[in-house]
């Protein structure tokens, strides 16, 4: 799968102009709110007519204006999740489950059925009304609906915005598990670096209606002079190998030969995972500390600075367990005398890692 | 209803029948009208929005006698309704028209006020998963307004029982194929001693409209329940 957009469309506000090819896997739409990330997704789905575009998914084109082709939406074979889910209130779960093949008449797979159903764990909904469902569960089941009607795509237009953090760290597995046994291609519109982090190969970031940068999600996440989202959402993924669970809680992951205490992960040996460390979330020091706290400390050599408009300064190291980036203030960089090739020390607090930011797979 | 008289009984045989097929014959087209004035944004649209309230506010004889100017028997349409076997002139189809003309703004209001409650995402939604704007009429729009209809369509039977300006005006009050209940009951209050019998066709419009207004009540707490999935 490919997807290739290049659209121009002028709002009330904001005039978009923006260009990329998507290769298989997640493709994420990254930027702050307002950005025109959603108006994106739109275009690809079909539900307005956009000034200028030509939009193809495998060289099939959907939306040409220039020779006016135009798929209408319903042709397109696309699977959209929506931020509110927009489930049929008069339809029972399985009703909306099964809407994509009832309306095209296809022959339902009671195998495929049970297997999506299974994934999602919405067994026990089945026979409910979307009213009588919490917000991840009717989530869920609009994942499901999109992914039963067969797309060759999914959109997922910021589909854990309106969930509260403990519910998208009860739906960011299910993504998980579509993007990697699924293998459904999907365009991801997100303005959260967490999620970004743990679902995407491939980052496209959009501000103010342009790309301004596409990438590996690694290479963009990591880079310090990007703060697509607020200078908060910088942070550097590192990909690691989970070696074994301790008694206490704890996980030992292995990250280019490093080893690294987390919390929170049940996942069982031997699984890749990536984490994704917030550069506000390491402490630099110059000399390998002792009687600290933190159980992680990972030796490495400075290699930039990047000053931000404020008191603060992201630094980029090369840490033997990868590239990683630490936000702290001007001052301290002063104090420490810290430049491109100073030697130091990073300490990652275990606890600050949420369970939100380690993603499984690839 | 042994007593009711053979006249009164025709009134109200033909009052139902009126109201009934001015009611199913006018609900599609009541669907469709209110569809397109809540959905689309077209030319001429405010033109059909009063082309539609347009009985509700004319003095019903003025409806009747346009009706007449029109489709009466030497008017251009209706000559040829006429030769076609189809004149509805003085005829209980001409009562059954007159009376879906009147009742046809009740109707589409109900249904149109229904039909803008729905949520155009989920539409939307419908057609992102495969369903053309046919489908996703029939599988999401409609069961969703379906309190609506019923309402619509229980109004517009009640209004065209008791029609009685353009019905008059456009078919006369011809016995046993134009006189309707409340032509009935006009007609004996004309005649000495009809009050009785004018009294009972009262009874039974009063019950009538009672029996309907219960009816679309259970109907639309049924389909609103549907709806609601509670």
């Amino acid at each position: 799968m490919s997807l290739s957009v290049s659209l121009r469309h002028v709002l009330p506000g904001i005039a978009l102009d923006v260009a990329f090819e998507a290769p298989p896997g997640v493709t994420a739409l990254f930027g702050p709110s307002g950005s025109g990330k959603t108006t994106v997704l739109n275009a690809v789905a079909g539900l307005y007519r956009p000034d200028m575009a030509h939009i193809a998914v495998n060289g099939d084109v959907l939306c040409d204006t220039k020779t006016g082709t135009w798929l209408p939406p319903h042709r397109r074979r696309l699977g959209v999740v929506f931020q509110e889910g927009r489930l049929f209130p008069h339809l029972s779960v399985e009703g909306n489950l099964t809407y994509g093949l009832r309306v095209r008449r296809e022959s339902p797979d009671p195998t495929e059925f049970a297997r999506v159903v299974a994934m999602l764990g919405i067994g026990a909904l089945l026979a409910r009304r979307p009213a009588a469902l919490s917000g991840g569960e009717r989530q869920r089941v609009a994942i499901g609906r999109a992914l039963l009607a067969r797309p060759r795509l999914m959109l997922l237009d910021e589909p854990l915005a309106a969930l509260d953090a403990a519910r998208k760290t009860e739906i960011l597995p299910y993504l998980e598990k579509i993007r990697d046994a699924a293998g459904v291609p999907m365009l991801y519109v997100s303005h959260s670096a967490s999620e970004v982090a743990r679902l995407a190969t491939t980052v496209v970031v959009i501000e103010a209606g342009k790309v301004v940068r596409t990438g590996p999600a690694a290479a963009v996440l990591g880079d310090p002079a990007l703060a697509p989202a607020g200078d908060r959402q910088v942070g550097a993924i590192l990909t690691a190998v989970v070696v074994a669970h301790h008694e206490d809680g704890l996980t030992e992951i292995d990250a280019g030969g490093t080893r690294l205490l987390l919390a929170g992960l049940d996942t069982g040996a031997g699984t890749q995972v990536r984490v994704r460390i917030a550069a506000h979330d390491v402490i630099l020091s110059l000399e390998e500390p002792r009687g600290l706290s933190a159980l992680n400390t990972l030796p490495g050599r400075v290699t930039a600075l990047h000053p931000e408009a404020g008191a603060g300064v992201v630094v980029a190291l090369d840490t033997p367990a990868g590239p990683l980036l630490a936000r702290i203030t001007r001052r301290s960089v002063d104090r420490l005398g810290l430049a491109p090739g100073t030697s130091c020390h990073a300490v990652l607090k275990t606890v600050a890692i949420a369970p939100e930011d380690i993603g499984q797979g690839v | 209803m042994a007593w009711l008289g053979p006249e009164e009984w025709q009134a109200v045989a033909l009052s139902l029948r009126v109201a009934l097929v001015a009611t199913a014959a006018s609900l599609p087209l009541g669907l469709f009208t209110a569809y397109a004035l809540a959905r689309w944004r077209f030319p001429g649209r405010e033109i059909l929005n009063g082309l539609v309230h347009l009985p509700l506010i004319l003095p019903p004889v003025v409806t009747g006698y346009l009706l007449l100017l029109t489709l009466g028997p030497t008017a251009p349409i209706g000559a040829v309704l006429e030769s076609l076997g189809l004149g509805v002139a003085f005829r209980w189809t001409g009562a059954a028209l007159a009376a879906a003309v009147m009742a046809f703004p009740l109707m589409v209001r109900a249904i149109r006020l229904s039909i803008e409650a729905v949520d155009p995402k989920l539409e939307q939604a419908a057609a992102t998963l495969g369903a053309s704007r046919m489908r996703v009429y029939f599988t999401v729009t409609l069961p969703l307004t379906l309190p609506g209809i019923v309402a619509g369509a229980v109004l517009a039977f009640a209004k065209a029982m008791g029609e009685f300006g353009a019905t008059i005006t456009f078919v006369s009050n011809i016995p046993g194929q134009t006189r309707t209940l409340p032509s009935a009951i006009y007609a004996f209050l004309q005649v000495p001693g009809g009050e009785a019998s004018a009294l009972r066709l009262v009874a039974v419009s009063v019950f009538v409209a009672m029996a309907a207004l219960a009816l679309s009540e259970w109907l639309a707490r049924r389909a609103a329940r549907r709806v609601q999935g509670a």
